[in-house]
């Protein structure tokens, strides 16, 4: 008698991609990204109703993950704080992507004076921390989720332009980029037919990874107090409120938060591995 | 005078203090095949990248039905007329096709681009019947195929330009024997179809026998030899045609005496 092994290629992806933390966080990023979609709609509280009686209560059928210091609901401004702590990085890694590939794949592309002046001016901000320059353009500006956002596209630039930089020069060098001019096409068509597409698994890896730092950044932007304007639930905010309720041991309100971002971390670094280890 | 498709007139490249490429000429008579040899590093490849237009030449001129072929061209009309001149096929089919697209979308990009507003289906089709490929093989991407199905693809690439001149880079080099003569077949019946010149580099001497009818032999980047192919292969003058020859193993053969013989030239 034979077996015959059937493979399901959708079981074994997941498989494949393995350990049970991951599993963990993919749920709960997955989790997340809906209930910020409908946030409105879900919030059993008004996240900015104070309630100074119960201030610092624990887990009640009322208040499921309990309440912070000032007596708001925290599973409310858990969820609605969500809209602003996505919506912030997932501005900054658009930004950042777009214009990381035009400036890296301009740079290696051309070559000569005009990568001398990409690269070099991409350094030099490289130079600057990318906080520091948010703190600076919000003391200039004031505050807002768009002077922030900016600040960071701008600092996490170079990044993606040098990784561009590199995976177009070592993809311009290969046979069929050559084959393709031999045949008639320009140097646009070639990149956005044929180069970028073959660099876009790496760079999107990249683009996960950091939508994870900027989530960070910008929730320390607003735990210092600057970014998102004060009465705006948003999880750097709720970490920076929950401090002192870690110090009062009420730790909840505090500690949901940085979950979801160590959650958002493993799950864009796992990508970026795998998509390392399936190109050569 | 007979007509010339495509002709070089002392091509030149140096890389440093190296010449690659040291006053290289020849003639490709229309429909015609040219055989260029040698050994590695003997500047063959160097002067195809010059023909197709990949490298620059320090000197010399590359005439293509007798104009000259223009080094460096700007504006979308030109570019194509200046691949319509002469197309490649390169040596690795693996590395010179994009992973990513199926050999029908290949052939369409290049038809789209050189003949636009046309229905593309017959002409895709009648392509990969010129090759040899079936129309299951329209689907697959290069991964997919093997590697004499690959070059076909890369040969019905460049035919789909309708080139005068295809430059064929050791273009069976990377296949098994087998497939080799394939794929000379397949190249000897295309030119009896299409009346397309071939200048065929390779360091494959019983290649050059099957495809070509004139044959220069390249040596530290000079042409030591020309003639047409039975006479240079069949009695051959310089000493270095017959090292080439004397080099390809066979029984009997003895590869200290060659060596001796390299030594000497």
């Amino acid at each position: 008698m034979t077996a015959v092994f059937t493979r399901r290629p959708g079981l074994r992806g997941i498989r494949a991609g393995g350990s049970p933390l991951h599993l963990v966080c993919l749920g709960l990023v997955a989790l997340i990204v809906t209930a910020a979609l409908l946030a409105p709609w879900l919030v059993p509280h008004d996240p900015n109703a104070v309630d100074l009686g119960g201030a610092l209560a624990g887990p009640s059928p009322d208040h499921p993950l309990g309440v912070d210091a000032a007596g708001r609901d925290t599973l409310s401004r858990l969820l609605l704080g969500a809209r602003t702590s996505l919506l912030g990085p997932l501005g900054v890694v658009v930004f950042s992507t777009l214009a990381g590939v035009a400036v890296g794949t301009a740079a290696a592309w051309r070559g000569g004076w005009l990568d001398s002046v990409l690269s070099r001016s991409t350094e030099l901000v490289f130079a600057f921390p990318g906080l520091l320059l948010a703190i600076l353009i919000i003391a200039v500006y004031g505050e807002g989720l768009l002077a922030p956002v900016v600040a960071l596209a701008v600092a996490y630039l170079p990044y993606v332009s040098r990784l561009t930089r590199s995976l177009v020069l070592a993809e311009r060098a290969r046979p069929y980029v050559s084959a393709y001019q031999v045949q008639g096409h320009s140097g646009l068509q070639i990149c956005l037919r044929h180069v970028l597409p073959n660099i876009a698994p790496v760079v999107l890896a990249q683009a996960t990874v950091n939508f994870g730092y900027a989530l960070m950044d910008l929730a320390g932007l607003s735990f210092l107090g600057l970014g998102v304007p004060a009465l705006t639930p948003d999880w750097g905010r709720m970490v920076f409120d929950g401090q002192t309720a870690i110090q009062h041991g009420y730790p909840l309100s505090a500690v949901l938060p940085c979950v979801l971002i160590v959650a958002f971390n493993v799950v864009g670094e796992r990508w970026a591995d795998r998509v390392a280890r399936r190109t050569p | 005078m007979p007509e010339y498709a495509l002709q070089a007139v002392g091509l030149t490249r140096s890389y440093g203090a190296v010449r690659a490429v040291d006053g290289v000429s020849f003639a490709l008579p229309k429909g015609g095949s040219l055989g260029i040899v040698g050994e590695s590093g003997s500047g063959k490849t160097t002067t195809a990248r010059i023909v197709v237009g990949l490298e620059q030449a320090d000197a010399g001129e590359v005439l293509v039905g007798g104009a000259r072929r223009a080094s460096a061209v700007r504006g979308r009309a030109r570019r194509l007329a200046r691949a319509r001149e002469v197309q490649m096929v390169f040596q690795d089919p693996l590395q010179s096709l994009d992973p990513r697209t199926s050999v029908e979308s290949v052939l369409r990009e290049t038809l789209g681009l050189h003949f636009p507003g046309r229905d593309h289906t017959p002409r895709v089709r009648e392509l990969l019947d010129q090759v040899g490929l079936g129309p299951r093989a329209a689907d697959a991407r290069p991964g997919g195929l093997s590697g004499g199905q690959r070059q076909r693809v890369a040969i019905a690439r460049a035919l789909a330009v309708e080139p005068a001149v295809l430059v064929l880079d050791e273009a069976v080099a990377a296949l098994d024997v087998s497939v080799q003569a394939q794929i000379l077949n397949l190249l000897a019946d295309i030119r009896e179809q299409t009346a397309v010149g071939y200048l065929f580099i390779t360091h494959d001497l019983g290649a050059v026998r099957c495809v070509t009818d004139d044959v220069i032999v390249m040596r530290q980047g000079r042409v030591v030899e020309a003639g047409s192919t039975s006479e240079v292969l069949g009695s051959p003058r310089h000493p270095y045609t017959r090292l080439l020859m004397d080099s390809v193993p066979r029984p009997g053969w003895d590869p200290a005496r060659i060596a001796e013989a390299r030594r000497t030239l």
